[in-house]
């Protein structure tokens, strides 16, 4: 239905007087990738995602869509339409009304806009509310009006803005599927602003963590996760234990960290901690370790290794890796 | 089982019932019964000197006396209510394109809430003196030899003293523009202080001009603010006769004025009858106002 084109940052900023959110970032999104903007708040990931729809004023840098230079370009011009965090549905308008206001907008007349905003609300599953209010639908039908209404000018790059954030986790993990589908049907390139790993994981063809202002790395999430490249990159997409061994930092799986009993000997890496934290979850065992010096482990022990050889709170153990699967951290 | 949910909820609507009662009876007491009572007046009789409780629709009859006879010729009330409508339409007109300026400005313009307040204080100025000092206040700039006339003639515009800027329709529309944009301003400030900005964002996302914004997002959002100011204006003006008086040099006809006018005559069931009129054409125009917005949302 839509065409679609590789963005480019290139040596993007942004300042807000002394304060610089975002600083010089080059970043390439293919077309047709689902990429994720993922960090914490205040890692400059939402003003990004402002600068490429056009809400914030670039203080240094381009934006190329395609071969276009849309730096300067007004939202509408530059083939981006924005989902906005809790929507932004106007209230006033009903659901066909909201969708179609980009066609109104350009003088479309109301038989060939409103033709044309039933068709993207049927892609939604949406069609049989078209006459409501938006305050008369569910948070979750409000996403996909809203979804719907940003698709109507069949823009190359959809951005969202964390769209997920105002479900309840249930609701937010299907919408999750939904996104990720429409995305692959429609073949457009979708950036889409989290701080949630699991949500960028799950989602993104191309996860760019960021922190700072600055991208702290970028590549697949299998990439990201299995290669972190700094330490911040390693805690924040979570599931990894940093440990020192001869004052190089290294990142541990921590479904990778092995507990023994003191005493049996070991060959490889150790260190010897005592368990202050046993979480039963599921499939695995979530053991905590307080290894001294201030550093905390955690391992993710699969539930029948656990049965076999259980460890209570308080019982000393002593963790244990496979060298060849730590992965140094820079 | 039954009986105690029974008794629960005959307490629950008693606590309610106590809750609005002060509000009520201040409004009985002070409203309907005056208002019963200006009815009932309205169908009394009266002479030179007392009123004659007898049914009758005299009051109304002689309000309208020759209406029908001088046809297609306007009778003086006709006359009245015309006048009286008109400068109410251009106080209107103008208070609510100056109000929702004034309002636009605070809302989206001003960023800071201090600011905010301090110019919000700012436009309740003119309610620092009373009325009647207010009005006087206008002759010494609007008179004859006012600052603006001479001022315009040593300017060389005009040769002549103007005599429309004081005690004429101008001088009526102005000091009453004075007066009540500010309470446009309340309402529609507060209508579009509600509005989210990321929905203006969405509206220039969608493409959409300055311009198109406010007709298709920034007015319809804010038009419950513009209708409770419009009810507020219209009300006022359609009863106002000090400042017609005053302003207008005690030489323009209006509703209230002729209420004013009866009852310094002690014609008080005429006066009655002409208040009832006055409410009824006030009401109309409310209730149609009303039917553009749904005003209880807003409170």
């Amino acid at each position: 239905m839509a065409t679609t084109a590789a963005l480019e940052l290139v040596h993007l900023s942004k300042r807000y007087g002394a304060v610089t959110a975002v600083d010089a970032i080059d970043l390439k999104i293919p077309a047709g990738t689902y990429c994720c903007l993922l960090g914490p708040s205040g890692c400059g990931k939402t003003s990004t995602l402002r600068m490429i729809a056009g809400h914030e004023a670039a203080s240094d840098g381009d934006i190329v869509l395609g071969n276009v230079n849309v730096t300067d370009l007004p939202p509408a011009k530059r083939g981006t339409a924005m989902m906005f965090q809790s929507y932004a549905l106007f209230p006033h308008l009903s659901v066909i009304d909201n969708v179609a206001f980009a066609l109104k907008m350009r003088g479309v007349a109301k038989a060939e806009r409103h033709g044309k905003a039933l068709k993207l609300l049927e892609l939604v599953a949406m069609a049989d509310y078209a006459g409501r209010l938006p305050a008369q639908l569910s948070g979750g039908q409000q996403q996909r009006v809203a979804l719907a209404r940003a698709l109507i000018t069949e823009p190359q790059i959809l951005l969202l803005d964390e769209p997920l954030s105002a479900l309840d986790p249930f609701l937010r993990v299907r919408m999750r599927a939904e996104l990720k589908k429409l995305q692959r049907e429609l073949g457009i390139s979708f950036i889409h602003v989290t701080h949630g790993q699991e949500e960028a994981m799950a989602l993104a063809d191309l996860v760019v963590l960021m922190n700072g202002g600055r991208i702290e790395q970028q590549g697949s999430p299998r990439e990201v996760f299995n290669q972190p490249r700094t330490e911040f990159v390693a805690r924040f997409i979570g599931g990894h234990n940093v440990v020192s061994v001869a004052g190089a930092k290294l990142a541990v799986r921590a479904d990778r960290l092995g507990l023994r009993r003191p005493g049996i000997e070991i060959a490889g890496p150790m260190i010897a901690g005592t368990v202050t934290e046993v979480e039963y979850q599921g499939t695995f065992v979530q053991v905590s370790v307080a290894a001294g010096q201030g550093q905390d482990l955690v391992a993710q022990v699969a539930e029948a290794e656990f049965d076999a050889a259980p460890h209570a709170v308080g019982a000393s153990v002593v963790a244990t890796w496979d060298p060849a699967l730590a992965h140094p951290l820079g | 089982m039954a009986v105690t949910s029974f008794l629960k909820r005959r307490s629950a609507d008693l606590v309610s019932w106590l809750q609005a009662g002060p509000m009520m009876l201040v409004f009985v007491l002070f409203f309907l019964l005056p208002l019963a009572f200006v009815i009932m007046v309205s169908f009394w009789d009266y002479n030179e000197y007392e009123m004659i409780p007898t049914l009758t629709t005299r009051g109304y009859t002689e309000t309208f006396e020759g209406c029908i006879a001088q046809m297609p010729e306007l009778c003086t009330i006709l006359k009245t209510y015309l006048k009286t409508l008109k400068l109410c339409f251009l106080v209107w007109l103008l208070t609510l394109l100056i109000g929702f300026t004034v309002a636009y400005f605070l809302a989206f313009h001003v960023q800071s809430k201090t600011w905010q307040i301090a110019l919000s204080l700012i436009c309740t100025i003119p309610f620092w003196t009373s009325n009647v000092i207010r009005m006087i206040a206008w002759i010494p700039l609007l008179g004859r030899n006012g600052l603006v006339n001479q001022g315009l003639i040593s300017a060389g515009v005009i040769k002549q003293p103007l005599e429309w800027l004081l005690f004429s329709e101008f001088a009526v529309v102005l000091a009453l523009v004075h007066l009540f944009t500010f309470f446009m301003v309340v309402p529609i400030f507060n209508s579009m202080i509600r509005i989210d900005k990321r929905l203006i964002e969405a509206a220039y996302d969608a493409g959409a001009t300055g311009w198109q914004t406010l007709w298709n997002v920034i007015i319809p959002l804010a038009k419950p603010g513009m209708v409770i100011g419009s009810i507020f204006v219209i009300t006022i003006v359609m009863g106002d006769f000090v400042t017609i008086g005053v302003m207008g040099g005690q030489q323009i006809a209006a509703a209230g004025k002729i209420i004013e006018v009866r009852l310094n005559a002690l014609q008080f069931p005429a006066a009655a009858a002409n208040a009832v009129i006055l409410l009824g054409v006030t009401f109309l125009i409310i209730a149609s106002l009303s039917r553009l917005v749904d005003v209880r949302k807003e409170l």
